[in-house]
């Protein structure tokens, strides 16, 4: 049975991604309880699935080993894995939360050592790498996992393959009895750091996303392009494995639009930029790098990016919204539209598109378990009304990661105030 | 070197958001593009709709006016259904060319204002649309010879239409009409009245 030990004093975080880590290392880092609480096996969220960071080009693995650093050293700090916050009642200084706990079939005894990997044989669809590639029905869920251990199927419990993960195990790791528990605690304030997903890419029918394997997504194109993705960082495209040197990159994939989503995304422009640079270094003089846009949102110290990507000659930016995408006999994906720059028809034939989808918050309107003020675009508003809820990153906006961390640390003070509130009040 | 000021009054987009029907949505134009890419006849427009609105805006106003764009239409919907500011560009189209007809600047001899205009004529005598007149019209709107060329192209499909009761040949004569023709008539002298005076009493 988790025992979790909180009271008036203790500020709970829902959601363990990186603005969730950032306010919750925040506020147990000034000295308070923190409960963190998170739905996947490890933290990181979103953030583990990318390969670089724009602007610099640096790798998200050396702030997430930071961030696990800082996790690992703090005492005032509880993590929750496979956690889900179900229930939530009460008011600034006294919530009682309650948590739903998935069971994981690990313990703590686990090494990481991977026998149960290799002792089992089904294979799932690997939601790390957005089912791009296959994983076993025990595994890491990514190489630096924090907690870095195993977890089994759901699946698999029940079937041969368990008893076989069972019999791999040298060290009593696996426990096939794990049941899912509920557990309910007490908190003074809450960090809501549910983040954000992509956006259904097959709701934007003209662009053929759930028609044609080689239109994709940005975060899919993430991972094809990290090393330790299901390619090992080839640029190939899914029909056929064929080098993708020929990209076209659409942005506003579904943001900006009141058919999909009415808010800018934010991150798109850049993210797109980004990758851009991957198909450069990739293929230098052989890439074709094509971006239709609306308009180019990179601003601040952003645009010395964007002017830096600009500059190469395989790049170039078409000032339209495709209307569609064809694919040919062979596959090749081809953009359809009219440019806003002479207004020329263009029938653009290409290896690979990348749909830059937007970013839509991972928790539904209605689905909070708490009264929360949420505006038109579906994130949570800072408002009185909701007490000692604050909401941090993704969850209040479509933010990029820097972004996300300085809001998150907001959200911290926000609910480090609380807590101090009900300290004085009970002394 | 004049008054460059005078580039930017926008006094024809003024004008439409006035005088045209949904005008006053040209502004909210982004310029993406998904309109003019989604017309399935696009090419075969002067100028497609996201151009016609930026030269709504630039002030062009003999160029959009006398324009055959608006006329290519052919309400289908694909623009009003992508648009990502939800414009109502079909029913714009339509305004605008309404409006160039009303103000006679129309090119001559476009077919679809002609069709219109008979389509209108037909149905104004009536109150009911009588098909076979109307397509012996639409026949003979380019002249005698082309008529009788397209009636004996046709001839086969209107024999068939006549044998499954499609068409009725005493149409030909009289044809079927509204109960009270009259009070029809009543009704669209009075509509026209309330249109002139709002007319004459808009800015101009």
């Amino acid at each position: 049975m988790t025992a979790v030990i909180a009271t008036n004093e203790t500020i709970l975080v829902v959601g363990g991604g990186i603005s969730g880590m950032t306010a919750a290392l925040e506020a147990a880092e000034t000295g308070k309880q923190v409960v963190l609480v998170e739905q996947r096996p490890y933290l990181g969220g979103r953030v583990t699935q990318l390969y670089k960071y724009f602007p610099k080009l640096c790798f998200p693995t050396c702030g997430l080993e930071i961030n696990q650093r800082r996790t690992k050293q703090n005492p005032n700090l509880t993590i929750l894995t496979l956690a889900e916050v179900t229930g939530l009642t009460g008011s600034a200084g006294a919530y009682t939360a309650t948590i739903t706990l998935a069971p994981r079939y690990v313990n703590e005894r686990c090494t990481a050592c991977g026998d149960c990997a290799t002792a089992v044989e089904a294979e799932f669809a690997d939601e790390y790498n957005y089912g791009l590639s296959k994983r076993k029905g025990a595994y890491l869920p990514y190489r630096m996992a924090h907690p870095a251990r195993y977890v089994l199927d759901p699946a698999i419990i029940g079937t041969a393959d368990a008893e076989k993960a069972k019999a791999a195990c040298k060290y009593d790791a696996i426990d096939l009895e794990m049941r899912e528990e509920t557990l309910e605690l007490r908190c003074g304030a809450v960090i809501w750091a549910t983040g954000w997903q992509p956006y259904d890419a097959a709701k934007i029918q003209p662009y053929g996303y759930d028609r044609f394997p080689n239109v994709i997504t940005s975060v899919e194109f993430e991972r094809l392009a990290d090393v330790n993705g299901p390619t090992g960082g080839k640029i190939v495209r899914p029909s056929d494995g064929k080098e993708a040197k020929k990209i076209a990159f659409i942005q506003c994939a579904g943001s900006r639009d009141r058919n999909h989503l009415l808010h800018c995304s934010r991150i798109c422009c850049m993210a797109s930029l980004k990758q851009a640079t991957y198909v450069l270094d990739a293929f230098a003089e052989q890439a074709e790098v094509n971006v239709y846009y609306i308009d180019l949102r990179s601003i601040d110290r952003f645009e010395d990016f964007y002017n830096k990507v600009r500059a190469n000659q395989n790049i170039k930016f078409i000032k339209s919204k495709p209307s569609s995408i064809v694919a040919d006999k062979d596959g090749n994906p081809i953009v359809h539209g009219v440019d806003t720059e002479g207004y020329n028809r263009y029938a653009e034939p290409h290896d690979l598109v990348v749909l830059a989808v937007g970013m839509e918050p991972a928790v539904k309107k209605d689905a909070f378990p708490i009264s929360v003020q949420i505006n038109r675009e579906g994130f949570i508003e800072a408002a009185p009304e909701n007490g000692g809820i604050f909401a941090a990153g993704c969850a209040a906006d479509a933010l990029d990661v820097n972004r996300s961390a300085q809001h998150a640390t907001g959200a911290a003070l926000r609910a480090i105030q609380v807590i101090n509130r009900v300290a004085r009040a009970e002394v | 070197m004049g008054d460059i000021s005078k580039n930017y009054r926008l006094n024809f987009l003024k004008e439409v958001e006035a005088n045209v029907e949904e005008g006053e949505w040209v502004k909210m134009c982004m310029q993406c593009g998904v309109c003019s890419g989604s017309c399935p006849l696009g090419k075969f427009w002067d100028h497609p709709p996201q151009e016609i609105f930026m030269m709504i805006r630039a002030g062009k106003r003999d160029a959009v006016l006398t324009s055959n764009a608006m006329w290519m239409c052919t309400s289908c919907y694909n623009c009003i259904v992508r648009c990502p500011r939800e414009l109502p560009i079909t029913h714009i189209m339509h305004g605008l060319a309404h409006y160039a007809q009303r103000l006679g600047l129309a090119p001559a001899h476009q077919p679809t204002a002609k069709f219109a205009q008979l389509f209108w004529n037909n149905l104004m005598k009536k109150g009911r649309v009588n098909e076979l007149k109307l397509g012996v019209k639409l026949y003979f709107m380019n002249g005698i010879g082309e008529g009788f060329k397209t009636s004996l192209k046709m001839k086969d499909i209107g024999l068939g239409m006549m044998k499954t009761k499609r068409m009725n040949p005493m149409e030909a004569i009289g044809g079927h009409a509204l109960e009270d023709v009259k009070g029809f008539h009543a009704v669209m002298q009075k509509a026209q009245e309330l249109e002139d005076q709002r007319l004459a009493n808009q800015r101009p």
